[in-house]
């Protein structure tokens, strides 16, 4: 029996010979991360250990991008920890200030991700380098810790769920559509614990802005990995940002997987998350008359110049609604200065929105666009959760950028082709 | 490992990290800060009612959602016992491990309890029972290597056994 792309890569970064779903093993990684708010707690960890020196510092990045620019004392004092432990320990990869992005739009643009790579982070959405075709899961602080001190991480190999996706995809329809929908029909403990392999026609058809969004949620399914095969789209992508060495792992054919499920992508109208999970979904025709308070355009799912551009071309010669307050935030400075040479932030200041600094912000509720009781927001985040952007009674919607700017404008949720 | 015995609280499926600590007070990772607000999203007055040494007992993918092992240190630091759920989503399951939260997988349980019970989770055999002479349930087996992790205080600690025992037997 041969080995899904998850098992390759994890069994190349380990001793073995294969290694089998359910087996626990130990792992080489090839790149550990943090935040301001999940690396603190690591770094603690790291120094109660007796750690003293990271196992390799080329291997470590710390992104402050939560809360900031510090929106309060305590967060200025987190960034200020993370900001002395990377200084002392020459971390090549500390990102804050005007060289800061959303960490999961920003690594894979500057090429600190490849294909076949080991990526443990402290942040959920590390998931999102699976487009890339390498293994990226999310962890919590402590093991981030001991890979900082170890350069290793112990897994359980998952089972693998493959996704085979056909058809072409309908106008405003992108890869946020597809993965809300698959997180519908599978629901938020669908692929818990395992591993959801795209593959399939549609995928080669699929830009790698759209691949980095659906591997971004494969979280919100509960899976441990999502990942994308290589291809030459992912080879240009790369080519352009690194010139590091690279191993492109394939599937065997006689790999086995838990589940094979079949997408007919040609079916999927653009989609929305429903309060309070993402897995809630409905077409956009079964949306019904949902007023909204705020539109919110960025984040690690959707804060990249190709989501920009989208939002763009339905916002251009139309205004925000009065009621609403429409917010766009690129994910990373390089979406924000090709999104103003591209002319698309006068199209967002014409629209009356205000453009916020590449953060993370008001995704988690953290600032820059916090929710009232009673309000809601559609955004092209992630979560949907209770509380998410501010009070417990306020409500998010996700949908993809199309859908986001078309709702600003009506001031209800709306796709395009509902605008006048 | 000994046995806990304790009030318990109920909650339902997907009980979210955001939920459990809000990221509004994630500019801390103060145990005793965190744990003032711990389940706030989920029951704004659960603090106000919960005492030191209950149980929380959920359904499916319990701590779903974000990473942060702030989740996992709010509940223990707010002095809960224990978690026993049906299912744990995977991030927060290796984080409660590693940082020495003590949780549970119970397919059974939450539907035969009411908030309020006294439960007792036998760790070593296994075995859950309700109330003082409740039928005995029986928990999901923890994995050796978990087992590991909790008798050796974390992952931390575990490695710093590892390293410890690698010392004992190099030959310098």
């Amino acid at each position: 029996m041969g080995m899904t792309l998850t098992e390759k890569i994890l069994c190349r970064h380990t001793h073995l010979d294969r290694v089998h779903p359910g087996e626990l093993i130990s792992a080489r990684v090839d790149l550990a991360l943090a935040n301001d708010i999940t690396a603190p707690i690591a770094i603690a960890e790291f120094r109660r250990a007796g750690g003293t020196k990271v196992f390799d510092r080329n291997k470590i990045a710390l992104v402050c991008d939560h809360f900031t620019p510090n929106k309060d004392i305590e967060s200025a004092g987190q960034c200020r920890t993370v900001r002395a432990f990377a200084r002392e320990q020459a971390i090549a990869h500390f990102y804050e200030g005007g060289n800061c992005g959303v960490e999961h739009a920003l690594l894979p643009e500057q090429g600190i991700v490849l294909p076949g790579e080991v990526v443990i982070g402290a942040d959920s959405h590390t998931c999102t380098y699976g487009a890339l075709g390498a293994f990226a899961t999310g962890v919590g602080s402590t093991d981030l810790a001991a890979a900082m001190l170890t350069g290793e991480a112990w897994f359980k190999v998952p089972e693998s769920m493959k996704f085979v996706l056909t058809g072409a995809l309908s106008p405003w329809v992108s890869g946020k559509d597809l993965i809300l929908h698959i997180i519908g029909r599978i629901g938020v403990d669908g692929a818990r614990y395992r591993a959801m392999e795209f593959s399939g026609e549609t995928v080669a058809a699929l830009t790698m802005a759209d691949r980095l969004t659906m591997a971004n949620m494969a979280i919100e399914a509960g899976a441990k990995n999502g990942i994308f095969p290589v291809d030459d789209t992912t080879r240009t992508y790369v080519a352009a940002r690194s010139d590091r060495r690279y191993v492109a792992d394939t599937p065997d054919p006689d790999a086995a997987y838990s589940d094979v499920l079949e997408i007919d992508c040609s079916a999927i109208e653009p989609q929305v998350a429903f309060p309070h999970l993402p897995s809630n979904v409905r077409g956009i025709g079964d949306v019904g008359d949902v007023r909204i308070d705020q539109a919110v355009i960025g984040s690690c799912t959707n804060g990249r110049i190709e989501d920009l551009r989208v939002a763009a071309r339905v916002l251009r010669g139309r205004k925000a609604g009065p009621d609403v307050r429409l917010l766009v935030l690129p994910a990373t400075p390089s979406v924000y200065r090709a999104a103003l040479e591209e002319g698309l932030l006068a199209v967002f200041l014409d629209a009356g929105a205000v453009i916020g600094p590449p953060t993370c912000g008001p995704c988690l509720g953290g600032h820059m666009g916090i929710l009232a009781a009673g309000e809601r927001a559609v955004a092209t985040t992630n979560r949907n959760f209770v509380g998410r952007m501010g009070h417990r009674e306020s409500e998010v919607y996700l949908a993809n950028p199309a859908v986001a700017a078309a709702s600003a404008v009506l001031g209800r949720l709306a796709g395009p082709d509902d605008l006048p | 490992m000994k046995t806990l015995k304790g009030r318990i609280w109920t909650f339902g499926d997907n009980i979210d990290t955001d939920a459990i600590i809000p990221a509004r007070y994630l500019n801390t990772s103060d145990p005793a800060s965190l744990a003032a607000h711990c389940m706030e999203d989920a029951d704004p007055d659960f603090m106000k009612k919960m005492r030191p040494g209950d149980i929380l007992v959920a359904g499916d993918n319990f701590g779903c959602g974000s990473s942060r092992e702030h989740a996992p240190i709010a509940i223990k630091a707010a002095g809960i016992a224990c978690v026993v759920a049906k299912s744990f989503a995977r991030i927060f399951y290796r984080n409660a491990f590693n940082m020495g939260l003590p949780i549970f997988e119970s397919g059974a349980l939450h539907d035969r309890v009411a908030p309020g019970d006294e439960i007792e989770v036998d760790a070593d055999r296994g075995l859950i029972r309700i109330g003082p002479d409740g039928p005995p349930l029986t928990i999901e087996p923890i994995p050796p290597f978990m087992q590991q992790l909790l008798t050796d205080g974390g992952l931390m600690g575990h490695l710093a056994r590892k390293a410890a025992g690698r010392a004992e037997r190099s030959p310098a």
